[in-house]
């Protein structure tokens, strides 16, 4: 049974006053996640993908549908047992949204205090955790005198502390420099690995799936467009919105204006090979074309490694005899992904 | 300057009362505003105890009292405050109708230094399970402190501007001080040893509040 799940689920938040129409945030949602899975949501800003995952943890309420987390259904349940639903699912924030007037110590201790847990209890859990994030040092610092990459740490501390079966991110790394967001998602595939815990990522970066997720829904106004593994969607996007973010990880087939400029440099017949299946090897590929005696040249595109299956396109430029190159593309056909460009 | 000498003894009375009278009025008008602030604040639409029915009418109550200057609201209140507390004259009645005009004003005060909280540190509370009433001591007034005691600093020296018309109703205070052996007396040597004790006075809470208000930010 999966740990979360959405049935038909809808949230419309009515419009401030008469004059503004009432906004459809989530507009019929299925969603399952199973546990263990590091489940990424990816959509622009505004497709609904934070509205999503504030309905896991109940701090937004379904117009309509049904939504059960951690064998619970949240939708219809009293305020007091939706309280005790959150205590078991953590949740990290674009803005780290750390309490400022505590100590890093006793914003992890919060969640522990909330939960009731008893003090002694409570020491040894700080101790792990900050000693698991890597801030055993930082414990009596306030956040304003930590760096972004720490705050965010102290976040996952937090979120960690009653050792949720759940990890909500929220653009948890759109607001970290490039290495920084490297630690931190490493730290959560370290959560997620160590603890067996279920994580939901919120982002509208492809890096950020591509990296840690294992499968992905890609979010349309309020709609979810697409989903499958993370492979299945980066080597053959089918929406055009999953089409627009594969494209800004995956350099794949050259646009208009790179072609003719590559046109220009290279005058012989230029083809686009696409490694889909992960299992292909490119050298069984070239092999073919030295037998053949065509020469090529690699002009454009990429091999991507996602979770240790590789695809990609090439592009080449070939040289040869037309009759050969004919009988090498045939012969790699049933191979590869054979796509003329013109 | 020999009047005021003379007068050495009555300047001190005056200066006691006008600090019973405030510290009177910061105690409660404070803990009656933080209430009505809080009232404000939590009930606003998408907040902890979002209700639309109180919010409202609390709003339309506070707009309507906070801006009657003060010496017409202790006129107008003195039949209340013989009600509540039996007299409609002297230093405790004036406690309590500023009390109650100060409440209204700190209301909004309290009210605009919560929304400077930041509502995803409200909204990290509420998702691990925290409720409306353990947000508010936990983690509201908390990251509020620092402007709250800027807010209430600011407060003090309003309530220091409004019991100088205590003695419209017979209270004491340097107002009074001011006006009866000062003013009337045209003696502004006296006048103005009332005012250098108040400028004193303000000053004193001013850089205390100042001071806490730092602790607090950690600035």
């Amino acid at each position: 049974m999966p740990i979360v799940s959405l049935r038909n689920v809808t949230k419309t938040f009515p419009g401030r006053g008469k004059k503004e129409a009432p906004l459809t945030a989530i507009d019929g949602v299925d969603l399952d996640i199973n546990e263990g899975d590091i489940y990424g949501i990816i959509g622009y800003s505004g497709a609904g993908k934070s509205t999503l995952v504030r309905l896991i943890n109940a701090l937004e309420l379904p117009s309509s549908g049904k939504i059960t987390v951690n064998g619970a259904t949240l939708s219809g349940a009293p305020e007091s047992q939706l309280r005790k639903a959150r205590l078991g699912i953590g949740m990290i924030f674009q803005q780290f949204n750390l309490f400022n007037s505590r100590s890093v110590w006793r914003n992890i201790e919060y969640p522990l205090q909330v939960a009731g847990i008893p003090v002694a209890e409570r020491n040894a859990r700080i101790s792990d955790l900050l000693n698991f994030v890597g801030l055993a040092d930082k414990a009596a610092s306030f956040p304003n005198e930590l760096s972004g990459g720490q705050k965010q740490r102290v976040g996952i501390a937090r979120a960690l502390a009653t050792s949720p079966r759940i990890l909500l991110a929220d653009e948890a790394t759109s607001a970290l420099d490039p290495e920084t967001t490297r630690d931190v998602l490493a730290l959560l595939k370290r959560v997620n690995e160590e603890f067996g815990t279920t994580i939901v990522v919120i982002t509208h970066e492809m890096e950020v799936i591509r990296s840690i997720a294992h499968k992905v829904a890609v979010m349309e106004e309020g709609r979810i467009v697409e989903r499958g593994s993370v492979f299945d969607v980066f080597s053959a996007p089918q929406s055009s919105a999953a089409q627009k973010f594969v494209a800004t990880v995956v350099r794949a087939v050259p646009e208009a204006d790179e072609l003719q400029v590559l046109r220009d440099r290279h005058p012989g017949k230029i083809v686009t090979l696409s490694f889909i299946d992960g299992s292909i090897t490119q050298s069984t590929v070239f092999d073919e074309f030295s037998r053949h005696q065509v020469a090529f040249e690699l002009i454009y595109g990429g091999i991507n490694d996602i979770q240790g299956r590789t695809f990609g396109h090439l592009t080449l430029a070939l040289t040869g005899e037309a009759t050969a190159i004919e009988r090498a593309l045939a012969a790699v056909h049933n191979r590869v992904t054979v796509t003329e460009v013109n | 300057m020999d009047e005021l000498l003379s007068l050495q003894d009555e300047l001190w009375v005056a200066a006691g009362e006008t600090l019973y009278i405030v510290a009177l009025t910061m105690l409660f008008g404070g803990v009656g505003g933080l209430l009505m602030g809080l009232t404000l604040y939590t009930t606003r639409r998408g907040s902890i105890l979002e209700n639309r029915a109180v919010s409202s009418v609390l709003s339309v109550i506070v707009n309507t009292f906070r801006p009657i200057p003060f010496i017409i609201f202790l006129a107008a209140a003195q039949p209340l405050a013989r009600l509540v507390i039996g007299t409609g004259i002297g230093n405790n009645a004036i406690v309590f109708t500023l009390s109650l005009a100060a409440s209204f004003a700190i209301s909004r005060i309290v009210e605009q230094n919560l929304l400077t909280v930041d509502p995803g540190v409200i909204e990290a509370a509420r998702s691990v399970g925290a409720g409306p009433f353990r947000i508010i001591g936990t983690i509201l007034l908390p990251e509020a402190l620092g402007p709250l005691i800027l807010g209430y600093t600011f407060i003090f020296v309003a309530v220091v501007d409004m019991t100088a018309v205590a003695g419209v109703v017979g209270g004491g205070g340097l107002g009074a001080f001011a006006l009866l052996y000062g003013y009337r007396q045209f003696n502004p040597v006296v006048t103005w040893a009332a005012v250098i004790v108040i400028i004193v006075l303000v000053q004193l809470v001013q850089f205390a509040g100042g001071w806490l208000a730092r602790k607090a930010l950690r600035r």
